[in-house]
């Protein structure tokens, strides 16, 4: 019992951050451009190429 | 270091920040999107640029001193091809399918954390331990349903307040009526709760509607890319004779507004200074170009052909010939609209018999004596099992399988219902200029020139920007031909090209006496000699097979054109179908109405303007991508290439859907004929709920995944 007392709460939590994680990133817009992400870890960058940086 | 400008650059008075978005499809790489958000994002004046790679599109923020042309001159000088944007032309899905996702992923979460309870009860958890996991178990669920559920009560609902059902009553009723119960058993102590069932079917039903939502997401933004946005706007002459750019939308009548050859009018008006010719195959379906001179109406959505033009305009916005057609094309949609989806269909039989039957068995039981309380027990379990889990998932995931497969043809499907609608049709009409022809000028005789000739041509050519030039240009380049070294090349607007070659003059001219019939020529002079290049508008590659395959599937096909009955039937004759010239809007429209009354399903396939009442009002329509913007919004598919064959392919695919639709119908059905006496019979535990409930969904998903060759 005492077990199932630390065990549920941590399931609970781990399902929470996972939600969480992926409802941070659907507001984020992570999954607005899926080939782009996917070929811009290819671009060498030299101070530009990412408005983000900016 | 970075030449980013951030906007705390610019002083505060000056002009806030515009966003322009841009189709780029040229771009293929990381190198392009670096280029492109280097080379743009580097400008004076550009606060950021970003590209979207997946809808090949650039997002550019910017000061209002930079137009779009501006902009489009840009991203030329980068080596790519762009075109604006207009701000969500068809409405955005967008926030939909994200509101679906996070439902999604919220009954995700519901679903596995209490399925980790729901596992331990079912292995054998008794007394407190059991209670206690119910609580927990309720805790997770309630607030999961309430928020996952949402667009199923509210859809249910709005069916209910007019008197109609669709799939969502009865799921709605399967889910709070299990929930009710689960809740109830839940306080009492009883051994049996339902939340995880609840919950999957929630999560089952919502994985549905997002690959529904994507595949349309998908569609818009692939067909967003297409739109060119006709003349988006014009330059209109100030008093003082400089010129400014105006947005079409912003036109006055009244303006005076300059249009260079090859560019779109803007607004209808009248014709001020200055000859040319207009290409009216957009509005109009006419394939030989018409001369205006001045006093002349020439139409928005119109390209001027030769030489430039000062027109008034006389009407702008919401009063030109286009947007007649827009409000015609309205009224012809709202047939469509009436159209009932296959699963909506389904569920008009479907809600009355399960809710009869759980209704039945709380009767039959009450009768046997078994009390209130098991009574229902049994009818919720047979509310339960027969939900629609399955048949939820059966259409969308069939359609979504189906539409990818198009669309790696090249054929985008807006959304599933036209899909069904494409599988019933058994009449094809086709629009022909655009349409069974590809819409632009080719040379037909470059074969008879002389090398010699045909590289002056080209040189000639290459230097000028009208339409006819670079349709020269294209072919000769395609040829593989040279240039010849002309000098002191000169363009005389409305006139032609002239130059110096080896001493000789050299030029390509209108022809002298005008050759009208045969749609468009050029004159090309070496010297003394002259030689005439006629243009024509060729047939698309295959579109002769394509009629042929659409007979073979007993889709008899004809032509309904706007243009001259001549320049038709030759058309007509070399595919050997009928056809019907000198149609107006009105008389697509009625063509296709009178078809819809003998019973058949009427698939329209056009590119004009004036097509876009006909493709709104048939059963289903296509439109290629070279078609108008409001052709490609009217029409349930687009079709990217040349190809005619696209029209078949996608019959065929929706016919082959929708027979693993009706696959996936019958499957359901059979499980439930199993599910069915167990549930009336009380045997169904909550466990035994859970196994048939997700076998089912895996079964039809399994089957509908072999869709993904539909499209050979």
């Amino acid at each position: 019992m005492n077990g199932i007392a630390i065990l549920i709460p941590i399931a609970l939590l781990m399902g929470f951050a996972g939600l969480a994680a992926f409802l941070w990133a659907m507001g984020n817009g992570q999954f607005e451009d899926p080939d782009g992400s996917a070929m811009r870890i290819l671009i060498d960058e030299e101070g530009d190429g990412d408005d983000r940086a900016a | 270091m970075t030449a980013h400008a951030s906007p705390a650059d610019f002083a505060p008075d000056e002009q806030r920040l515009e966003d322009s978005r841009f189709a780029v499809p040229g771009m293929r790489c990381a190198g392009c999107i670096a280029k492109l958000e280097g080379g743009i994002g580097g400008l004076p004046g550009v606060a950021a640029a970003r590209v979207n790679f997946s809808a090949k599109q650039l997002a550019v923020s910017h000061n209002a001193q930079l137009t779009e042309p501006k902009l489009i001159e840009e991203i030329a000088k980068l080596g790519f091809e762009a075109q604006p944007i207009a701000a969500n032309p068809l409405g955005s899905d967008n926030e939909e399918r994200k509101k679906l996702t996070r439902a999604l992923g919220v009954a995700a979460f519901g679903m596995m954390n209490i399925m980790l309870l729901s596992v331990s009860i079912w292995s054998g958890a008794t007394g407190i331990t059991r209670e206690m996991f119910h609580w927990l178990s309720a805790l997770i669920a309630i607030p999961v349903i309430a928020y996952s559920g949402r667009p199923f009560f509210a859809s249910a609902t709005m069916a209910l307040r007019y008197m109609r059902t669709n799939m969502d009553v009865p799921i709605s009723i399967g889910v709070l009526l299990a929930t009710g119960m689960s809740l109830y058993e839940t306080v009492t102590g009883g051994a049996h709760a339902y939340f995880e069932g609840a919950v999957m079917l929630l999560f089952f039903l919502l994985a549905g509607r997002v690959l529904d939502a994507m595949m349309r997401d998908r569609a818009r933004t692939g067909i967003e890319s297409l739109l060119r946005q006709q003349a988006s706007g014009a330059n209109v002459l100030r008093p003082d004779g400089s010129t400014q750019w105006v947005k079409a939308l912003d036109l006055r009548p009244g303006d005076r507004v300059l249009v260079t050859a090859g560019e779109n009018f803007a607004a209808d008006g009248l014709v001020e200074l200055g000859e040319s010719r207009c290409d009216l195959s957009l509005i109009s379906g006419e394939s030989a170009p018409q001369h205006v001179a001045v006093g002349d109406t020439v139409l928005a959505g119109s390209m001027n052909l030769s030489a430039p033009l000062t027109v008034r305009v006389t009407a702008s916005g919401p009063d030109t010939i286009i947007a007649d057609i827009a409000r015609l094309m309205d009224e012809a949609g709202q047939s469509r609209s009436r159209y009932v989806r296959i699963a909506d269909r389904a569920a008009r039989l479907y809600a009355p018999a399960v809710h009869s039957l759980a209704a039945l068995a709380f009767v039959g039981w009450m009768i046997a004596g078994a009390g209130w309380h098991h009574s229902l027990t049994i009818a919720i379990a047979v509310l339960i099992i027969t939900c629609p889990c399955a048949l939820g998932l059966a259409v969308p995931v069939s359609q979504v399988v189906a539409a990818g497969a198009l669309m790696k043809r090249g054929i985008l499907v807006k959304d599933g219902s036209a899909l069904e609608r494409f599988a019933q049709i058994d009449r094809a009409l086709f629009d022909k200029t655009g349409t069974i022809t590809l819409g632009r000028m080719t040379p037909r005789n470059l074969d008879t020139l002389s090398p010699e000739q045909q590289s002056v041509a080209l040189a000639l050519a290459q230097s000028s920007n009208h339409p006819i030039s670079r349709a020269l240009k294209d072919a000769l380049n395609a040829q593989g031909v040279a240039p010849a070294p002309v000098e002191q090349i000169v363009e005389e607007q409305g006139q032609g090209v002239r130059g110096l070659y080896r001493g000789r003059q050299v030029s390509l001219e209108r022809p002298r006496g005008g050759s009208v019939d045969t749609g468009a020529a050029t004159s090309l002079s070496i010297g003394d000699a002259h030689v005439d290049i006629r243009l024509a508008d060729p047939l698309r590659p295959d579109a002769k097979s394509a009629i042929a395959q659409l007979a073979t599937m007993d889709v008899p096909a004809t032509i309904i054109s706007g243009d001259r009955a001549g320049a038709v039937n030759q058309v007509a004759d070399i595919l050997g179908i009928a056809a019907q010239a000198h149609a107006l809007p009105q008389d697509k429209i009625a063509a296709i109405e009178a078809l819809k009354a003998q019973g058949h399903a009427v698939l329209m396939v056009g590119d004009g303007l004036n097509d876009g009442p006909a493709l709104a009002a048939a059963t289903a329509s296509m439109a290629p991508g070279s078609a108008t913007d409001m052709g490609q919004q009217a029409a349930d598919a687009v079709f990217t290439g040349d190809s005619l064959s696209a029209v078949p392919l996608t019959l065929g695919a929706a016919r082959k859907t929708m027979a693993v639709v009706r696959q996936n119908f019958g499957l359901a059905i059979g499980y439930n004929i199993l599910a069915v006496p167990l549930a009336l019979g009380g045997m169904v535990t909550p466990l035994i709920a859970a196994i048939a409930m997700s076998l089912s969904s895996v079964i039809v998903v399994a089957n509908a995944l072999r869709l993904a060759r539909a499209a050979q």
